[in-house]
């Protein structure tokens, strides 16, 4: 799957849909593939992120860069395995891991305190001050019975994450744009 | 995504301005004290990236939709075997050869009463539009096109201006051949740079350059110029700024509705069954375009002339833009959508970003106090 042809075949579909662990339908798959294709201007097998940026939609959302940086490169199987955080048969275990992996930038299996900063600061741009920043996150932290110096792994996370889960996140109408 | 059904499409091709508004907007709840679960809950912001991968409402403007071929079985392939063979070994010959002919015609009538009549300028100017309208219904016959014009005729008289949706270039030869507007044109290199400036520069054209800023005050100046100028030929404006595929409309510029005079609307619409009229400037050139467009049936299109408009009270430039977008679009079946054609060639401001961050810091802050 390495070239995007214009022909998926069977055995193809099949083999994205396991890698993603069933979280999308083979006919989702198909249109993630015209879509994959549609984003691929140039032919090369993977969506650059000058491509993805392209997309004014995309590109005016704050965290962009960040998911850019998970995104780029990525041939088709793997653009699917991202996009499948956002699919309703995952599990909200797997949800939370997806989020767990945009926190943790450095990828060291921990979320520090200037990790989440950081992502405030992507979140808020130039109408917070760092110094707002820094106490809320010191607040909540402390409301919530951690210290400035607590490391999140992914247990924790779950923890703090799945009291509340009253809003659908990845709500079902965006799996409805697929079919 | 292709076979996505009716109703599907009508739900995402609303304006989805909703889909900017902040995630505190959802199912509202009383401000209540922030939590860390709240500051960690990034979803929305996710959940909208993830939207804008899957699809978006300003790449659906620019695709060609392929026609579905119709050749599939026994009985209609050398049919339609046939109709290629008639369509590029005599259709387009005959097409080539008309428009040549009618090329040399032009020319041949064409610069020598523009440098002999030079002395008697508006006898040379109305014998200039004629002949460019000539042109113009040339280069219509050569591609067989099968136009229905509706509405009352513009005419000509100052203060006045011209706006319609842009499909292609050939949207100006098709309004040009029953009235030789003016235009504003981006300045284009090759043959097409050419006729620009020796022929349409004596019906009235207004350059400008897309990237150049600075321009904008300076093009500005000279439309105002031109509007009130009580010879001028009427001024056609493209306001979407590029070509769009015929089923959406980008936003309107507002540059056209801030010169105090009437706007004409203009909606075209063509039909697709003979044609996809769509010029994608990105993956054709003109030329290239021209040839598919001579090797097919027909060009069939409608063009609606619509009631002028003019600004209301209190209206601001974007509002009256929006309205006549609005006009345009209900009468040629287009859809509307909320982005500036501009950015198929940049991205969009930060200014974008920073509302939506505006938004979420205010939201926290606002939250904190609640203390």
């Amino acid at each position: 799957m390495g070239s995007t042809s214009s022909m998926l075949t069977q055995y193809d579909i099949e083999e994205v849909q396991d890698h993603c662990d069933h979280a999308f339908s083979q006919q989702e798959i198909v249109s993630l593939y015209h879509r994959f294709c549609q984003l691929d201007r140039n032919g090369g097998g993977f969506v650059s992120a000058d491509e993805f940026m392209s997309v004014p939609e995309f590109a005016v959302n704050p965290l962009s860069q960040r998911l850019l940086r998970m995104l780029d490169g990525l041939n088709f199987k793997e653009f699917v395995a991202f996009l499948s955080a956002f699919s309703p048969r995952t599990s909200l275990q797997q949800k939370i891991e997806f989020i767990f992996r945009v926190y943790d930038t450095d990828c060291n299996g921990k979320v520090a305190f200037e990790d989440i900063l950081s992502i405030l600061r992507d979140l808020s741009g130039s109408f917070m001050t760092e110094e707002q920043r820094q106490k809320v996150l010191t607040h909540v932290l402390e409301e919530a019975g951690y210290t400035k110096d607590s490391h999140f792994t992914l247990p924790d996370f779950m923890k703090v994450r799945s009291s509340s889960f009253s809003r659908s996140i990845y709500s079902s109408h965006k799996s409805n744009q697929l079919s | 995504m292709a076979s996505s059904s009716v109703a599907a499409d009508m739900e995402l091709d609303h304006p989805n301005l909703e889909d900017y508004l902040p995630p505190d907007s959802l199912p509202q709840e009383a401000p209540r004290n922030l939590h860390l679960r709240d500051l960690l809950d990034i979803s929305p912001v996710l959940t909208e990236a993830a939207g804008a991968i899957v699809d978006d409402s300003f790449t659906r403007c620019f695709k060609s939709n392929s026609p579905e071929p119709w050749n599939w079985n026994i009985y209609l392939f050398p049919l339609w075997c046939f109709g290629v063979v008639i369509r590029y070994g005599i259709l387009f010959p005959l097409r080539s050869l008309t428009l040549a002919i009618g090329w040399l015609a032009f020319f041949a009538a064409f610069f020598p009463v523009h440098f002999l009549l030079k002395g008697q300028d508006k006898l040379r100017s109305k014998i200039e539009r004629k002949l460019v309208e000539m042109m113009c219904s040339v280069f219509v016959a050569s591609w067989t096109g099968v136009i229905k014009y509706h509405g009352p005729r513009p005419s000509t008289r100052p203060h006045q201006v011209f706006v319609a949706n842009h499909t292609s270039m050939i949207d100006f030869i098709i309004l040009e051949q029953m009235t030789a507007f003016a235009v504003i044109m981006q300045k284009h290199p090759g043959w097409v740079g050419f006729i620009q400036k020796t022929i349409l520069e004596s019906v009235g054209c207004i350059w400008f350059n897309r990237n150049d800023l600075r321009d904008r005050e300076v093009t500005a100046r000279k439309l105002r110029e031109h509007v009130q100028h009580p010879d001028s030929n009427p001024l056609l404006i493209f306001p979407e700024g590029t070509c769009v595929n015929n089923q959406y409309t980008v936003m309107f510029k507002k540059g056209a509705f801030e010169l105090g005079c009437a706007v004409c609307p203009i909606a075209i619409k063509y039909n697709k069954i003979f044609v996809d009229a769509f010029w994608n400037s990105k993956k054709q050139s003109f030329t290239m375009h021209l040839v598919r467009l001579m090797t097919s049936w027909a060009v069939v299109c409608d063009v609606w002339y619509l009631e002028p408009q003019y600004l209301r009270e209190g209206e601001t430039a974007i509002a009256f833009a929006e309205r006549v977008r609005d006009m345009i679009a209900a009468r040629a079946g287009l859809k509307k959508v909320p982005w500036d054609g501009y950015l198929k060639h940049n991205r969009p401001s930060p200014k974008h970003t920073e509302e939506k961050q505006r938004i979420f810091a205010d939201s926290v802050l606002r939250r904190l106090e609640e203390k």
